[in-house]
């Protein structure tokens, strides 16, 4: 109890915002992340073949795009401050690694997205044409390689390596940075964050396009939007077979670097070989009853070992050689959680998976699709990995809790001491409310641009071109 | 020289150059209502700054992400300590950020209103409280032997510390006075140079005011020798801005701030951040640092990077480089 009289301390409160900030984050990261690219891409269609359809799309996705990006930007410069505000015993006891990443990600990508999505934005009539595609291409990879950093820097969390513990002060030391730039976790989160980065941004790209073309069949603009789809679709298909693959080897190395992340992901109590996967679970996830389940057998272990014979330690074990290993306590994670989230993420991805090779289907031998019902998917689309994304990092956060960093430091020793539960809360809930508005300020907007279609680029008859350079409206202003 | 050195170099440069590039989008925020009459002119204000504020913002992000790899101890203590006024300008930058993407995306003039006010506040508030931040920095605060902030909040907010906000502000202000003048045409160009050197006067005796109280606080030869030419490129930007040469008048206030800041850090050094109760709870540049390993590692990127990112910065100011006005804001 504090003087607040609650069940609550500084803490706690201080991890819900960590969850609710980053996961925040991450729900405009991954549309940054894939639309540039796919924009990048429909403008480069456009310089090579000059149709005007990929120029419009170019425009109409950009916008889309544009209007997200301003929230990641914003609620990045948050994240960054954390750590020091809410986890300042973290920062002191990592600081010599983790800083690292994150100030290179800065210096090497932050100040490459921002300059050239400025250029971008703005250049359209004072670039060459050139240049101005190079822009949202140096924009794009500046984006992608921002992604790697922060990547970097959370695997260190999750797998430490290329460190030591320095015994005099009691902190983590870098000794070899390569091994922290080339983690194994960190080589393949990296691609499976951008597998699923591009599984959100194509599932845009669909549902827009479909939407309009199902409900416009024969505007000027048609041949647009079925392109648009068919595009989005192959992205959405593509980018889920890769979520796949790369899932599968995190499953493996995740068992070797942190297994009772794995054993969490089941609810597995007890060491199996073979052990079974359960696609649901009814009844409590305490272990101690089942009612009911369905099970494929022999997953878990593949998926975890590679061998569908192997074995799966399960969470008694692995909590009494931790207790024995760092002390009594409890190693263990929120099952219920672990095990709803790890399915979730696997689900809702699949999902958006199977929309697109629908709405493929029903355009095949160029048919404009008329069912209803894939209207209504279509819509939905874009939340499904969107989902999918935040319960993948809500497993693979809250799957390695106790710790912040894995077997070194517990995440209730890493906060800040000498913020109060009354600092806390105000942070929360401030960050809380100005996001919860400008969440439904920016999803109206998206709305409203993605309805308004793509631009016509007839050109405006009030531009008239005789008057001199230095009077001629901005082709694009705010 | 020691790398602790050349890293407390680095963080000092990299918030001189924020606090000048982002000092001039505050002003020209804060100016909005002030020299933006109606829509149009308010959107010409916008747009001085529309392509490169970002670009300006993440000389914070990079700042910051330096003292958390150079200095994790000053990271950790500094943003923990300095909690509310921090959450603040991050609420602010919040605000103000979005405003510039979304007030023009719908044509309503309720709409637009609400983002100039997110704009404006957004401006303000920064403005302020980086100045309490930075002058609380020089004189110091409660911190224990572990490096921890002992103090409230009413120890950040003592006579001192509001004077460096009025300082910052004030510097912003005409900072972003001048620079609107430099950048636009017609009467908003008249506007901005009348005003900014009415403001100029005021941000001068502020300025002076404030860097002698600081070197009464603490001092050192360069301290004294960036103070004074802080003070003789304000009264040159002022010159300058009288007869209405606003290149040199920009150049002027660049300088003046720059200065300014870096008479803060010349008088710190080789403090980072003083405790004002326990002489062993001060954080020096020594030991707030990481390991010289880290710190080789981050001085390799540092010196291949920012001629990069100090190269296609500047050109995207070149590229920007024309004056803008009322004629050159599209209908919608
Ligand atoms: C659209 C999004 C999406 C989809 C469809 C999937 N994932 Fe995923 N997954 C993520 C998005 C994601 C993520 C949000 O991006 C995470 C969080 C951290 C990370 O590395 O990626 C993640 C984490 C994550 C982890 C945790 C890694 C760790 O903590 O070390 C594993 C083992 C998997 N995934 C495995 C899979 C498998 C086997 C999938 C399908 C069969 C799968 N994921 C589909
Ligand atoms: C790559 C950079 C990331 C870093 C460095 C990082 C760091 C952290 C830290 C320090 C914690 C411990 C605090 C706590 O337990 O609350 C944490 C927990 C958490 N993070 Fe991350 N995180 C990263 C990425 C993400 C992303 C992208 C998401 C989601 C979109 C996310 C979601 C969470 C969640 C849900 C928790 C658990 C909150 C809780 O324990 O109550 N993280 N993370
Ligand atoms: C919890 C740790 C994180 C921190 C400290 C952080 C920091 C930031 C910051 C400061 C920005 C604003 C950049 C700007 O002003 O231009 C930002 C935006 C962004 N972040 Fe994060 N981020 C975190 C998690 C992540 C993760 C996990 C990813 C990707 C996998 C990611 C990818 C991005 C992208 C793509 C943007 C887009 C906007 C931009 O970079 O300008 N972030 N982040």
């Amino acid at each position: 109890m504090n003087s607040w009289g609650l069940l609550v301390d500084a803490l706690d409160v201080a991890r819900w915002q960590f969850g609710v900030t980053t996961v925040y984050h991450f729900l405009f990261v991954p549309l940054t992340i894939g639309l540039s690219v796919l924009v990048a891409i429909l403008q480069t269609l456009w310089h090579r073949t000059g149709n005007e359809r990929y120029l419009k799309l170019t425009k109409f996705y950009g916008k889309l795009f544009l209007i997200n990006f301003a929230m990641g930007v914003v609620t990045g410069i948050v994240q960054e401050f954390q750590f020091g505000m809410n986890w300042s015993d973290y920062s002191r006891f990592v600081g010599d690694i983790f800083g690292a990443p994150l100030a290179i990600e800065a210096l090497v990508a932050f100040f490459l997205e921002s300059t050239f999505i400025g250029l971008w934005i703005f250049g359209w009539d004072r670039l060459p044409k050139r240049a101005h595609l190079a822009s949202i291409w140096i924009a794009a990879i500046g984006t992608n390689l921002s992604a790697y950093f922060i990547l970097a820097a959370n695997s260190f969390m999750q797998n430490p390596v290329g460190y030591r513990i320095n015994p005099d002060t009691g902190r983590a030391e870098l000794t070899d940075f390569v091994a922290v730039l080339t983690n194994k976790v960190a080589l393949i989160t990296f691609p499976h964050t951008l597998a699923g980065s591009f599984l959100v941004a194509g599932s845009l790209v669909v549902t827009v396009g479909l939407w309009h073309m199902m409900r416009n069949r024969d505007s000027a603009d048609t041949g647009a939007y079925r392109f648009a789809t068919k595009f989005g679709s192959w992205v959405v298909l593509v980018s889920a077979t890769l979520v796949v693959i790369t899932g599968d080897i995190q499953g493996k190395i995740m068992t070797q670097v942190q297994p009772m992340k794995m054993a969490a992901a089941e609810g597995l109590y007890t060491t199996e070989s073979p052990a079974s996967f359960s696609v649901l679970t009814v009844g409590s996830l305490d272990g101690s009853r089942e009612l009911f389940a369905i099970k494929i057998p022999y997953l878990l272990s593949y998926l975890g070992t590679g061998d569908p014979n192997g074995t799966v330690h399960g969470i008694n074990d692995l909590q009494a050689q931790y207790a024995s290993q760092y002390g009594a306590g409890s190693y263990t994670p929120i099952i219920p959680v672990t095990y709803w989230s790890f399915r979730f993420m696997i689900a809702f991805g699949l999902a958006a998976a199977a929309i697109a090779l629908l709405v493929l289907w029903s355009q095949r031998k160029g048919r404009t699709p008329t069912s209803r019902w894939l209207l209504r998917a279509g819509l939905v689309m874009p939340v499904l990995p969107l989902l999918a994304n935040s319960f993948g990092w809500i497993f693979t956060e809250m799957g390695r809790q106790p710790w912040i960093v894995f077997g070194e430091m517990l995440t209730r020793d890493g906060v800040s001491r000498s913020v109060s539960l009354t600092e806390v809360l105000t942070s929360f809930t401030a960050f809380t409310l100005i996001y919860a508005t400008l969440a439904v300020i920016e999803f109206k907007l998206l709305v409203r641009y993605a309805r308004a279609g793509v631009p016509d680029l007839t050109p405006d008859p009030a531009i008239d071109d005789s008057r001199d350079d230095a009077e001629r409206p901005l082709a694009f202003a705010y | 020289m020691e790398l602790t050195t050349v890293w407390f170099l680095l963080v000092a440069v990299l918030f001189t150059g924020y606090f000048i590039l982002e000092g001039f989008d505050f002003g020209v925020g804060m100016l909005l209502p002030v020299l933006g009459r109606d829509d149009r002119e308010r959107r010409v204000l916008i747009n001085t700054i529309g392509p490169v504020w970002d670009g300006n913002e993440v000389w914070l992000i990079t700042a910051g992400g330096a003292m958390f790899a150079a200095f994790p101890e000053w990271y950790a203590t500094l943003f923990s300590g300095f909690y509310l006024p921090l959450l603040l300008i991050l609420l602010a930058l919040i605000a103000r950020g979005v405003a510039f993407e979304y007030r023009h995306k719908r044509p309503e003039a309720s709409w637009k209103r609400r983002w100039d006010t997110a704009i404006f506040v957004g401006s303000v508030v920064p403005a302020v409280l980086w100045g309490v931040a930075f002058a609380n920095i020089l004189r110091g605060v409660p911190l224990d032997a572990d490096h921890e902030y002992v103090g409230g909040l009413v120890d950040l907010l003592h006579p001192y510390a509001l004077l460096g906000g009025v300082t910052t502000a004030a510097l912003f202000l005409t900072h972003g006075a001048v620079f609107l003048a430099l950048k636009t045409t017609g009467e908003i160009r008249q506007r901005a140079g009348a005003l900014a050197v009415r403001l100029g006067v005021g941000t001068a005796v502020a300025a002076v005011g404030f860097l002698t109280w600081t070197l009464s606080i603490r001092s050192s030869t360069a301290a004294v020798v960036f103070a004074v030419g802080a003070a003789l490129a304000l009264l040159g930007a002022l010159a300058a801005a009288r007869v209405r040469r606003e290149g040199w008048a920009f150049t002027g206030t660049a300088v003046a701030i720059g200065l300014a800041v870096a008479t803060l850090f010349a008088a710190l050094f080789p403090n980072v951040l003083p405790s004002t109760l326990d002489a062993a709870g001060t954080l020096t540049a020594t030991n707030a640092a990481s390991t010289p390993y880290t710190l080789k590692i981050m001085t390799w990127v540092a010196v291949v990077f920012t001629p990069i990112v100090l190269a296609y910065q500047g050109w995207t100011y070149w590229v920007f480089r024309k004056r803008i006005g009322v004629v050159n804001i599209p209908q919608h």
